[in-house]
């Protein structure tokens, strides 16, 4: 399997999905060599004898290809955001891989990781999004095995109306390549028929699933105890609709005063969202958290009475679930594919703003609501495993093995 | 169909003589009609200023369901009934119409006119029986018996008036029932009372013959507010209960058209050996009226069947007979005692389907809560407003909007999601929650003495 974020490595959802993957896959009998471009001893989180990290550089060779571009672009949207993240990163580690330039990266990954085909017995490749794409077609190459290509978000979703061409290109030339594709939910399926023309029979989806969590964290508030919370938590991005979020808070304050509105999170937006919470006179209710990890994310989750997902593209969307398991209702948007599987939700179209303000103010004010909401989504959400989801992903590479 | 032991039973109880010429066993036909009216989507920000709560969540379903339904199912099986009527001399049937029915056939204009008019032409054919039941279609019984009993008055005028009949025989909103619901039902004056045949309570009887309900003794508060709102001083001497079949009930209202079913198709003839070949003297079959070209298309063939059933049933002996006809007839083979509520829906045949989830609950108190506040408070104002606000709040109890609230089934997406006009149970709780927030506003705007000027009955 072909990687590119792993915890305690990651920016966002694909780390986490990636982990509960390995994780069923596991759980269902598989052995998993996890190729990655980075390394940590702690990654290799289980059993040995069926899982293994292995660091791109460690391959003991380098496939040569043609066509090294340059440019910028980042796997998360805007190339200033990814600049600023790769800062971060080289304050916390010092010998990092990630390069300045993402296109240089995912290449001389794909170059490195693919060797690893060589030396590491396996039936099947298993990749990633466009990132480890191209080390999976590499890869095929020399092994001449079936190569499953895992989509967990297509450059329409990530840029909306100006997709990259050159992510675009690679996205389906992985897709063109990849004996099957694996959408993580029905939209996201429609998309890859849609704009990168694979066909119907290629597909299958299965969708996320979350990892049980046993610490379990009491319904305090820390904030002032007598305020409502409503919780947003996710890029600072325009498919995550933060300002959708902001202008469904000055609707809510209209009719209850006591509400605060976290903004968990960081992004290429940022600015922009602080600045229109102060154009919307609502600076006062409106709390600006940064990026969270581990530990604060529990809490947040927890702290909160209502979660909200606004995004106005969404291929799955863990965080949902992450909050049901946290006891805490959730109001998604229409067009995420995490609607397909959790049905005791509150949804809304994402531009319909009075309609979310709606439904945020209904359930701060009727706990029977809020109640209800928790108690059958957290049932839904106990149904989905990462267990269950990797007896699919096994179908899909039976079906690939039969090819 | 049944077990052998209910032939014991029938012995040792008082048979009618049975002749050659006379049927030796009769079908009862029940239908129920009731169209609710839905609520008008009312988001947090209208309240204060909602006019029409009662158009349906885009303000037009109610009246486009209610044409649906008339061209698919009252016209054309009205016409059908009609047509059974004048070619069987035999064939009877009976009916049930929600208050807020007859409401819907004022309201919305010609065609709510022509499926009124021919409902009455049935019903002047003098072999159609009409019964009572609460005029909203409420679950009032279980939060307040005055409610109750104020729900059934009006029901009785309303058919007095549109009808000129006076119904005998009641059922309760999807036939809920206990003993205690019979126990009062007797005590306001009718002569019997519908309810659900369920193996639960009936074991090893079965639902063809004739029953009495366990006396019970009411509270005397509750007694007196039956016998304040009783038909007539005189109570009936005998009350029964008639138990609807549900196997046979259901092999038409569901499963007639299932292709999966072992027994599809079901023709006349087929149907009629099973009525032919199960015990008792009364086959009762109760159903909602929808069945009849709207749960079971024309296309399924379900007119045709019921076109040839009298013929059928004529050719083995069986009968028709109307449920206060079929009081008469037989007499009761023993008691049913029914300690908790039962009803006809789901397959719990209990009230789950109104009241099993917090959200239920918290709407249900939060609108009988009203009473004592409401009452009060509109006395204040003229009869005509205060009526309004009498009707508005009583449309707000309708069963249904409690029904779509039912998170029961709701991640298999079954029939409840199926007759639901909202998204999820959630929804219809955030609109009946602030459609209540509104209403309460405008109440408490009588109190200070600004009499909001809204329609509440027009929809």
């Amino acid at each position: 399997m072909f990687g590119w974020e792993f915890p305690p490595i990651q920016s966002g959802g694909l780390g986490v999905a990636c982990k509960g993957i390995v994780e069923g896959l596991i759980g269902n009998g598989h052995s998993v060599y996890l190729v990655l471009p980075k390394t940590l001893p702690e990654m290799q989180m289980y059993d040995m004898n069926v899982f293994k990290v292995l660091a791109a550089s460690d391959s003991g060779g380098i496939v040569k290809m043609a066509n090294v571009p340059s440019g910028l672009y980042s796997p998360y949207m805007t190339s200033e955001s990814y600049l600023k993240w790769i800062e971060k990163m080289k304050g916390e580690e010092c010998d990092l891989i990630y390069g300045e330039n993402i296109f240089e990266e995912v290449y001389r990954y794909a170059a490195q990781a693919a060797m690893h085909a060589k030396n590491v017995p396996h039936d099947i490749i298993h990749t990633h999004d466009w990132l480890t794409a191209e080390a999976g077609i590499q890869a095929k190459k020399i092994s001449d095995k079936p190569h499953v290509m895992h989509v967990h978000a297509t450059e329409f979703d990530r840029s909306g109306d100006n997709p990259n061409q050159r992510v675009y290109n690679m996205e389906r030339r992985g897709m063109n390549n990849a004996d099957r594709v694996i959408a993580v939910s029905e939209l996201t399926k429609k998309m890859i028929m849609k704009y990168y023309g694979v066909p119907e029979w290629k597909i299958d989806v299965v969708h996320n699933a979350v990892q049980p969590n046993f610490t379990t964290y009491h319904k305090t508030h820390h904030l002032n105890k007598s305020d409502k919370i409503v919780l947003f938590l996710g890029r600072m991005t325009m498919q995550k609709g933060p300002d959708y979020f902001l202008q469904m808070a000055k609707r809510v304050l209209e009719v209850i005063k006591k509400v605060k509105f976290v903004m968990a999170g960081d992004g290429d937006m940022m600015h922009q969202i602080v600045r229109m919470a102060a154009e919307l006179g609502i600076e006062r209710n409106v709390l600006f958290s940064g990026f969270l990890k581990g530990d604060e994310i529990s809490r947040a989750y927890s702290m909160a009475d209502i979660y909200v997902m606004p995004s106005v593209s969404e291929p799955f969307g863990i965080t949902p679930l992450e909050a049901i398991k946290h006891g805490t209702p959730v109001l998604i948007s229409k067009q995420s594919g995490v609607s397909e599987v959790i049905k005791n939700a509150l949804r809304v179209d994402f531009w319909d703003i009075d309609e979310m303000a709606n439904k945020v103010i209904a359930a701060l004010q009727y706990p029977a609501l809020a109640n209800t909401l928790r108690e059958h989504s957290k049932k839904e959400l106990d149904k989905i495993s990462w267990k269950k989801q990797a007896e699919h992903i096994t179908k899909t590479y039976k079906k690939a093995l039969k090819k | 169909m049944k077990k052998t032991k209910t032939k014991q039973y029938r012995a040792s109880s008082q048979m009618p003589a049975v002749s050659g010429q006379l049927p030796a066993k009769t079908v009862c036909f029940y239908f129920q009609v009731h169209q609710p009216y839905r609520l008008s989507k009312c988001n947090v920000f209208e309240i204060g200023e909602k006019e029409n709560y009662f158009g349906g969540p885009n303000n037009y379903e109610n009246q486009k369901i209610f044409e649906k339904v008339a061209r698919k199912c009252y016209l054309p099986t009205n016409a059908m009934v009609l047509e059974m009527l004048k070619n069987n001399p035999d064939f009877k049937v009976s009916y049930s119409f929600s208050g807020v029915f007859l409401d819907q056939c004022a309201h919305f204009g010609e065609i709510g006119k022509e499926v009124l008019e021919s409902f009455k032409k049935i019903v002047a054919t003098g072999r159609a029986e009409i019964l009572c039941e609460t005029y909203y279609h409420s679950l009032s019984w279980l939060f307040s018996k005055k409610e109750f009993a104020e729900q059934i008055r009006k029901h009785y005028a309303v058919i007095r008036r549109i009808f000129g009949k006076r119904p005998t025989v009641f059922r309760n909103t999807e036939l809920i029932y206990n003993n205690e619901i019979a126990e009062f039902i007797r005590e306001m004056g009718f002569k019997g009372i519908l309810a659900e045949g369920w193996d639960h309570y009936l074991q090893w009887r079965s639902p063809n013959y004739l029953y009495e309900h366990q006396k019970v003794e009411l509270h005397p508060a509750d007694k007196k507010i039956a016998n304040e709102y009783a038909l007539k001083k005189t109570k009936p001497r005998n009350f029964n209960l008639l138990l609807k079949n549900y196997k046979l009930s259901d092999d038409i209202a569901f499963r007639f058209s299932n292709r999966g079913w072992s027994e599809w198709p079901l023709t006349a003839d087929k149907y009629t050996s099973w009525l032919d070949a199960a015990d008792g003297n009364t086959i009762n079959l109760f159903m909602d009226y929808e069945t009849f070209g709207e749960h079971q298309w024309e296309d399924t063939g379900i007119f045709e069947f019921m076109r040839h059933l009298p013929i059928e049933l004529k050719k083995r002996n069986i009968g028709f007979k109307t449920p206060s006809e079929t009081i008469k007839a037989y007499s009761p083979v023993g008691h049913v005692d029914v300690p908790y509520l039962m009803s006809w829906a789901d397959m719990e045949r209990d009230i789950s389907a109104w009241c099993s989830n917090e959200m239920q609950n918290s709407a249900l108190k939060r609108i009988f809560d009203m009473e004592s506040h409401l009452t009060q408070t509109i006395n204040k104002l003229p009869k005509r407003k205060r009526e309004e606000f009498l009707d508005t709040w009583r449309k707000l109890q309708t069963s249904d909007h409690f029904y779509y609230m039912c998170t029961k089934y709701w991640n298999d997406g079954d029939v409840h999601a199926y007759f639901s006009p909202y998204e999820s149970p959630y929804d219809a709780y955030i609109t009946y929650m602030n459609t209540l927030t509104d209403f309460e506003n405008k109440l408490d705007g009588i109190t200070n003495n600004q009499i909001p000027n809204y329609k509440s009955s027009n929809p």
